[in-house]
């Protein structure tokens, strides 16, 4: 196991610089000048420019000012933003209230997922099964902006049954239930389609088939037998799916004005604030390959076949 | 069991990694993805004309046409794809209205019997607009996955039948771009960019979206290429471009069809989001993404200027996402 671990670690050295590195040549490379783009139209000094250039490494190739930039990251260092502001302290104020917006969106698709998955798996081609194939197709064919906009429209503003925007600085778990519904349901949709696919497999397994022999009480086969062995897919998705939570949050961060790291990353896309971009990603990444690392062994935990030596 | 170990220890991790655009193709992508010894429960994936030697090549290929032409899905998604295409090709046997046109003294008007959608905040007509938006969305989605099968494809196919130090370093290259979501990749991608075209945007969503495609691929080809009908090939001496041609890639590509069909759903709802977020297509094109996220200035006079553009939208994802769905079933017959 500790063996395993160790080139795990290893092996996501090499996708770590690569995917930051893929991030710092767009923005960068395809991105135009950085330093003119500080200016607008207005055009800058060139003594100015000269000095900036030499501070930033602007005259060296990319792949050294690459190499610049990541010894600086892995010292904590995100960078600095155009107004001066540490890209670290701007991540350390974004990340608690997107993390908070993924929690609220990881219950409900976990709780709600599961629930239906199961419910429609164990009445396979029942009424149940029909109405949660058609509802989740439903949901995921609804792109999420359109589910957003309009559940903040009708269901915030126009029936105040919930918040409809969140308060920048620090948005409470009120404002945050909404674009958290919205934000899970494409998961939620996933998950239950999963779940449904497992369980109506296993229930023809012979351990189950074995457990229902036995005389076991129909609430245990499905609880202790059943659906632990159907989870294992769907953990799998879980994992890989809180990292992406946390990226496919711009649009609904966008939305509903919650100050979290989606927004972070959108409004430093559109101003062309290259280092607050290439600093969350780089730590988006960073999260993303230890949810991985975390699945894959949760993954011999839940099934004892597996074993990593 | 030593052995057991070794190939579950080399094997799981692979598959862990996945990275599911959508759960309803998962089941096939697991049974593509295995080699069919690890998880025996599911079985192995049949590679479509593996069933016998008497047997016509196309035999299977034609059962699951069969298949098919018995799935209401089929039937349903195809005829909404049809006309969505139809209206993407000929929009002008839709609507006598220029879509362009906007007399802004009509503004945010309700539907009426001169605008059947009512008009937006420019005075444009929704409805011309929604049948104009059509053709942007379908030529990204349909260019940007015959794409990702190229590009996926073929690095797919490559480093399944290869294997050894190619396969490797094509691995690594897919988990690099597998770490950045395509969202936020094409994001970063469509900002860099000087200028933006529909082709820039289906560049945009084709190279941060091939990575399924090419997983899927090497593991139906590593599949394939056991089989008796590839040794029998090599073994009467035929090359490696006529191998891969003829017997690997059309026995392997089954899975990818079913990925590919679902993807393209997925691509057509991303590009409308970019729009949205005003940094996909651009101003010159008639886009849904963009017409929505105009209107949302104005739902509290005019919702039906968001309503309809969305429901166009939906149903076109809904549509692609169906008929994935129907041709993974008929496909796939283990799964029903």
């Amino acid at each position: 196991m500790g063996r395993y671990v160790v080139r795990r670690l290893l092996q996501m050295i090499p996708v770590f610089i690569g995917t930051t590195f893929l991030i710092y040549y767009m923005v960068y490379q395809l991105g135009g000048d950085p330093i003119s783009a500080m200016f607008g139209d207005k055009g800058a000094d060139p003594v100015f420019v000269r000095q900036m250039r030499e501070e930033f490494h602007l005259n060296d190739p990319l792949i050294v000012q690459y190499w610049y930039y990541i010894t600086d990251l892995l010292h904590g260092d995100f960078g600095t933003s155009f107004n001066g502001r540490p890209v670290a302290d701007e991540l350390k104020r974004a990340f608690p209230v997107s993390i908070r917006l993924a929690m609220i969106a990881f219950a409900i698709e976990v709780v709600v997922g599961v629930g239906l998955g199961l419910l429609s798996g164990l009445r396979r081609g029942k009424f149940v099964d029909t109405l949660v194939l058609a509802g989740t197709l439903v949901v995921i064919s609804i792109p999420v902006f359109v589910l957003g906009t309009v559940a903040q429209f009708w269901l915030g503003s126009e029936w105040g049954i919930f918040e409809a925007t969140a308060t920048v600085g620090d948005a409470t778990w009120s404002q945050l239930l909404l674009p958290g519904i919205v934000l899970g349901s494409l998961s939620l949709a996933f998950v239950a389609r999963l779940t449904r696919t497992s369980v109506a497999e296993n229930m023809r397994a012979d351990y189950v088939r074995t457990a229902t022999a036995k005389g076991l009480p129909r609430r245990r086969v499905v609880t202790r037998h059943l659906l632990r062995n159907s989870l294992i897919p769907v953990v799998t998705f879980l994992g890989a799916d809180l990292g992406a939570l946390m990226a496919g949050a711009i649009v609904t961060e966008g939305i509903f004005n919650v100050d979290g790291v989606g927004r972070l990353i959108y409004l430093a896309v559109t101003k062309h604030e290259s280092s607050t971009v290439v600093g969350a990603v780089a730590a988006l990444v960073m999260i993303y390959l230890v949810m991985n690392l975390i699945v894959d062994l949760l993954y011999a935990v839940l099934d004892p076949r597996i074993r990593y030596a | 069991m030593p052995d057991m170990n070794k190939q579950q220890r080399e094997q799981l991790p692979t598959r862990s990694d996945e990275q599911p655009q959508s759960a309803i193709e998962l089941p096939g992508m697991l049974l593509a993805d295995e080699e069919g010894t690890t998880l025996e429960k599911r079985g192995a994936y049949s590679a479509p004309d593996a069933r016998g030697p008497q047997d016509k090549p196309r035999g299977a290929w034609a059962e699951a046409w069969r298949e098919l032409r018995n799935s209401p899905s089929f039937y349903v998604s195809g005829v909404l794809l049809l006309f969505l295409v139809f209206m993407a090709i000929f929009p002008g046997v839709f609507t006598n209205i220029d879509p362009r046109h906007c007399p802004i003294l009509d503004t945010n008007q309700d539907p009426s019997g001169d605008h059947w959608f009512g008009t937006n905040v420019q005075g444009c007509d929704v409805y011309a607009r929604t049948v104009y938006g059509a053709r942007a969305s379908i030529i990204v989605g349909v260019a940007t996955t015959a794409l990702i099968v190229v590009i996926g494809g073929l690095i797919g196919a490559l480093s399944g039948y290869f294997g050894g130090w190619l396969d490797t370093i094509l691995a690594r290259i897919t988990d690099i771009f597998f770490g950045i979501p395509l969202l936020l990749a094409a994001l970063v991608f469509m900002s860099s960019v000087k200028d933006r075209t529909v082709w820039t945007v289906v560049a945009a969503l084709g190279v941060f979206g091939w990575m399924q495609i090419a997983r899927i691929m090497r593991g139906s080809v590593i599949t394939v290429k056991k089989s008796d009908y590839v040794v029998a090939a090599r073994a009467l001496g035929a090359g490696t471009p006529r191998i891969l041609g003829r017997h690997v890639l059309p026995n392997a590509i089954a899975p990818v069809i079913v990925v590919a069909t679902i993807s393209l759903g997925t691509f057509i709802a991303t590009e409308a989001t970019l729009s949205f977020l005003g940094i996909g297509l651009p101003p010159t094109e008639i886009s849904w993404g963009a017409d929505i996220s105009s209107a949302t200035t104005a739902l509290r006079d005019s919702p039906y200027q968001l309503i309809f553009p969305s429901i166009f939208l939906s149903v076109t994802v809904f549509s692609f996402i169906l008929l994935g769905d129907a041709v993974r079933d008929a496909l796939d017959p283990k799964l029903r």
